[in-house]
């Protein structure tokens, strides 16, 4: 099933004031980004456009497909969903094996139980100490229980509109999870806290108090700071191995030294002035 | 009138789906009365009445809730007349999975918890499988592949109810709920029966019985008012 466009109508915030952006349109191929703090209403947005609600949640906001309300089944069935979500959720309830559960979620979604193997072969790459098909859902640890959503939404729920909230939260291979997730050609929303994230999406949605600020658009600026970013956040990652490894800093390296100090120096005066 | 049967596992979110449905219901000029059934304690009333909404509550003490609430409709319908209610919702105690409190002419509503598992719907027995609705509550906790699964689990035991998916805190889904509700039939004032029979206990229901009317019941009874009897030989 194709879609063009995805339309929010804005509603109202946390103390029944309208929301000031009235409506964003995304399409296809485009990400956009949600950020703002703790409790502003990020995930509420997010689950209102999973819902498809339409004026019946506590923003009363509304989301239309191609102009349109969509009709019960496409709200409903996940056979014809065209939405997948990773919430927040850090670990699995439903007390059954992985094996199992994803059998199911394949025969929930109308996929071949073929499809399996692969979401273990792709969560394994995004989490660290592997997840076996006959492991229980509820040992998992919190890593590996966000590996295999991603995985799972990544290949069994595979739908034209991705919804993903703080992926960066799990200690999981983020860069890797978001490309898994996005795909081509896919319209796209990343809740997110992390400045590398957020400035790779093309607009970001302010939050607050519950309602939709304002709508930023990355500038050229911040695309060239976002290389820089990906720098830091490159040799953050890799420093992390090495703390999970349980290797020690000894011999942290003259390049990487100079890195951090260079750009440390950079964006911190840059701040102050 | 319209009569709601409203089942569910005590911690549900019977009570909190139901106070936002019957706020939206209230918002549209409609006049609801609410009948209460538990077995021990409930303070739901004050929850219901803090809507402005008439609350009866019928504590069934060592009674079988369900058999209680069957046996005492007719006294919650007239009063529901009485109050000139266009809709009448009971809510049961929900307890123990052999029961199914839904009336022929009811809307028979069963409130099942996500986060039980996704075999819930399996054990969840009649007041699943002969509801006309089933509202999923606490969705919001669990990630967007259990709730699937949960899902078609619930189409497993009732492959022809609607479900609808509901959050008691916020209120998200209780629009749906209460437009389910405006869209039941009207009770036809004649002889209505139980979908379902009861499971075996002390008194006439327990065998079998579906009639609703009080000539038909024998054994221990207790009555809405606190009236305990015994009609038999």
């Amino acid at each position: 099933m194709d879609i063009r466009k995805i339309t929010i109508l804005g509603g109202y915030d946390k103390i029944g004031i309208k929301e000031p952006v009235e409506q964003i349109d995304i399409r296809p191929g485009e990400m956009f980004g949600v950020v703002g703090p703790t409790g502003s209403g990020k995930s509420s947005l997010i689950s209102d456009i999973e819902q498809m609600a339409q004026g019946d949640t506590f923003s009363r906001r509304r989301i239309l497909l191609d102009d349109a309300v969509p009709d019960y089944q496409t709200r409903t069935d996940p056979r014809k969903k065209m939405i997948a979500q990773i919430s927040q959720n850090m670990s699995f309830l439903a007390d059954m094996s992985v094996g199992e559960f994803l059998c199911l979620h394949a025969k929930c979604r109308g996929v071949r139980d073929s499809h399996v193997q692969e979401v273990l072969r792709l969560a394994n790459t995004l989490t660290g100490e592997p997840i076996k098909k006959d492991y229980n859902l509820t040992i998992l640890s919190g890593g590996q229980s966000r590996a295999l959503m991603v995985a799972d939404v990544a290949v069994i729920s595979d739908s034209p509109i991705v919804l993903i909230d703080e992926v960066e939260n799990a200690g999981i291979r983020k860069h890797e999870a978001l490309k898994a997730l996005i795909g081509n050609g896919k319209i796209v929303m990343v809740v997110t806290h992390d400045p590398v994230l957020a400035l790779m999406t093309e607009k970001r949605i302010v939050m607050k108090n519950g309602g939709m600020r304002k709508i930023i658009d990355t500038t050229q600026d911040e695309t060239e700071l976002l290389e820089d970013l990906m720098n830091i956040d490159g040799l953050l990652l890799q420093l992390r191995e090495k703390v999970r490894k349980g290797e020690s800093f000894e011999r942290c390296g003259q390049t990487q030294g100079a890195l951090m100090q260079s750009l440390y120096t950079k964006y911190r005066s840059e701040e102050s002035a | 009138m319209k009569l709601i049967v409203v089942a569910g596992t005590p911690g549900s979110g019977k009570t909190a789906v139901l106070v936002h449905a019957l706020r939206i219901l209230g918002e549209a000029g409609k006049n609801c009365s609410v009948a209460k059934v538990d077995c021990l304690y409930t303070d739901d009333d004050k929850r219901f009445s803090k809507l402005g909404i008439p609350v009866m509550v019928g504590l069934s003490k060592d009674m079988c809730p369900d058999h209680f609430a069957i046996y005492n409709l007719n006294e919650m319908l007239e009063w529901a007349e009485e109050n000139q209610s266009d809709f009448l919702i009971l809510e049961t105690a929900g307890l123990c999975h052999r029961c199914a409190p839904y009336s022929q002419e009811c809307l028979g509503v069963c409130v099942a918890d996500a986060t039980a598992g996704p075999n819930t719907p399996l054990k969840l027995g009649p007041f699943l499988s002969t509801a006309d609705f089933v509202i999923v509550t606490k969705g919001d906790m669990i990630s967007q592949a259990e709730r699937e699964i949960f899902r078609e689990k619930i189409l497993e035991v009732n492959p022809k109810c609607a479900i609808i998916e509901a959050n008691g805190l916020s209120g998200q889904g209780c629009a749906a709920c209460s437009e389910a509700m405006m869209k039941a039939r009207d009770l036809s004032n004649g002889e209505d029966k139980l979908r379902h029979s009861a499971p075996l206990a002390i008194c006439t229901l327990c065998v079998g019985e579906t009639r609703i009317k009080k000539e038909f019941h024998r054994g221990v009874l207790r009555r809405i008012d606190g009236f305990q009897t015994y009609v038999g030989e």
